[in-house]
């Protein structure tokens, strides 16, 4: 390696450099490249969900045990273990539970200026966040509670990906309470 | 082990596992959330009663950074339980369930692992645990460098290319009433397996171990909890883990020292052993293994068909484990000795020997 690394930390005792190889450049490190490559198949429930995003539908799984309903569909009740089978169809519209304004852009999208917002969107009827962009309001609007519906991409742009939905904009419909707003799933049963 | 411990004693109480070549219908999160149920129900366990949880997986077979956390949602984590996961076996998982039971805060302890070697290369996988500098930038795959091990016993003259193929047999026939028996056959003949071509010479198709998808999950149990749970435990005699040297080159790759001497520490000598669950890649490591284990004829070696008929990296090994112990819960056997290996050629081992009372 030629280009310029950090020295080794000193060594405790001086070590003598046979001769023959004295006058050698030394190694200051190695590279070993790794490159593994997956096949990855999605699960039959996220198959479906896949398939309908693309054609805007939102799909989400409800728990058997309290009626609680998650949203990408993920096949199980994670707060119980059980396995999930009941699919419910969500509306594109909700709240943002939460939010952050983010001033460092993501790598590979030249598309999205900063400073950007991003959210937890809970969608009417759903107990857990759906993370999605808010765009359509000036960054210092946005507000917990504040209801909002999905900017899908062009017809021609859907696909089976996450990535259908542009971001969400705000309705004008009041908002929700801040104490009313956010992650239910928690406390669902209570 | 040495009574001046005062050991508690602990027992694997229920198991369930799955093992089929591709999991194409769920994923790794919904396999477990089944297993794992099945597990608790036939303990009659809720995940609150349970005292400790840990896992084994690996993320370079998942291709997937903390992929163990997505399978907590499959165990029910809420309200917050006391969790652990390694990224070995899952047997390894269970050893350090067994000292968090031996510590005496808690008394049940849930142990599961699962891998899906469908969804990449698991030989490419595995080479990348080899020495970075000098072995893994040659991407030997685990199979080839079994292949150089199996050589060295051949020409050593301690295995004939007979006794392998008697092995692979071995392991396809036991696997023939084994559900989760992926290469299984009842009628194969020695014949049959000697003419297959070499693959990582001198080790044939038959000799290599066929790669699977699936999952185990074990719960475990102290003293009386045992008892009250389970008509007849599987009491844990012993249990032990070493490990040889990671430079292969500075292996005496026919023999493996530390499995050697973990079924020492587990108590291998103490009684005779019914049946012995051995965890080798090849034909040839588990003949290299019986001779570790000075396994006799007494002692019926993998009647599940062993890693040979089905063999699912990181839980491989859990599964030796849920093997010797569903058989000794159904009262079929007494005594059985368990292994489980990780790293290239036999490299680290763990024996775990079990008894009903």
């Amino acid at each position: 390696m030629t280009e310029s690394h950090p020295s080794p930390s000193p060594l405790s005792k001086k070590v003598e450099i046979p001769e023959s190889i004295r006058e050698v450049e030394p190694v200051r490190s190695i590279r070993s490249p790794v490159k593994l490559v997956y096949d990855f198949v999605p699960s039959p429930p996220v198959q479906e969900y896949l398939r309908s995003y693309s054609k805007k539908r939102i799909l989400g799984h409800r728990s058997p045990i309290d009626g609680a309903v998650f949203v990408p569909p993920r096949g199980v009740d994670p707060r119980h273990g059980v396995l999930i089978d009941e699919v419910v169809e969500l509306p594109d519209r909700g709240h943002v539970g939460n939010f952050c304004v983010t001033h460092l852009p993501i790598p590979g999208r030249d598309d999205l200026d900063t400073p950007y917002v991003s959210a937890w969107i809970h969608l009417d009827g759903a107990n857990v966040g759906f993370l999605g962009l808010v765009a359509g309001c000036d960054n210092d609007e946005v507000h917990i509670g504040m209801r909002v519906q999905a900017v899908w991409k062009k017809e021609e742009e859907l696909g089976n990906t996450a990535e259908n939905i542009l971001f969400w904009k705000p309705t004008g419909e009041p908002s929700i309470p801040p104490d009313e707003a956010g992650n239910r799933a928690w406390d669902h049963d209570k | 082990m040495s009574k001046s411990h005062n050991f508690r004693d602990i027992a694997v109480i229920s198991v369930a596992s799955h093992q089929t070549k591709i999991l194409s219908q769920v994923n790794e999160v919904q396999l477990m959330a089944d297993l794992i149920s099945r597990s608790r129900n036939s303990a009659g366990l809720k995940q609150e009663e349970i005292g400790f949880t840990c896992s084994g997986s690996s993320d370079f077979l998942a291709g997937q950074a903390f992929s163990f956390v997505h399978t907590l949602d499959a165990v029910g984590a809420v309200p917050p339980i006391s969790e652990s996961h390694v990224e070995m076996d899952g047997a390894f998982a269970l050893y350090e369930a067994w000292v968090k039971l031996q510590i005496g805060e808690v008394d049940t302890a849930l142990v599961y692992s699962y891998g899906k070697p469908s969804a990449g290369s698991v030989i490419d996988v595995l080479a990348t645990q080899l020495d970075p500098y000098y072995v893994s930038p040659l991407w030997p795959d685990c199979f080839s460098l079994a292949g150089l091990q199996a050589r060295s016993l051949l020409d050593k003259g301690s295995i004939s290319l007979e006794r392998m193929s008697e092995v692979a047999m071995r392991s396809q026939k036991n696997a023939f009433d084994n559900p989760n028996g992926v290469r299984s056959s009842e009628d194969i003949s020695l014949d049959d397996l000697m003419s297959e071509p070499a693959i990582a010479d001198p080790l044939r198709k038959s000799d290599l171990s066929e790669i699977a998808d699936g999952g185990c999950a074990v719960i475990l149990a102290a003293d009386n909890k045992a008892d009250s749970l389970c008509d007849r435990p599987a009491w844990i005699k012993g249990i032990d883990h070493r490990i040889d040297s990671h430079t292969l080159g500075a292996r005496d790759l026919t023999r493996s020292p530390s499995a050697s001497l973990a079924a020492e520490k587990a108590g291998r000598n103490s009684d005779r052993l019914d049946i012995a669950e051995i965890h080798g890649i090849t034909s040839a490591q588990e003949l290299i293994l019986e001779k570790e284990f000075a396994l006799e004829d007494e002692t019926k070696i993998n009647p599940s068909g062993g890693a040979l008929a089905s063999d699912t990296v990181m839980a491989s090994g859990l599964i030796r484990i849920a093997e010797v112990a569903s058989r000794i819960i159904s009262g079929q056997v007494d005594r059985g000795l368990a292994h489980a290996t990780s790293g290239p050629c036999l490299q680290q081992n763990l024996v775990c020997i079990m008894e009903g009372k």
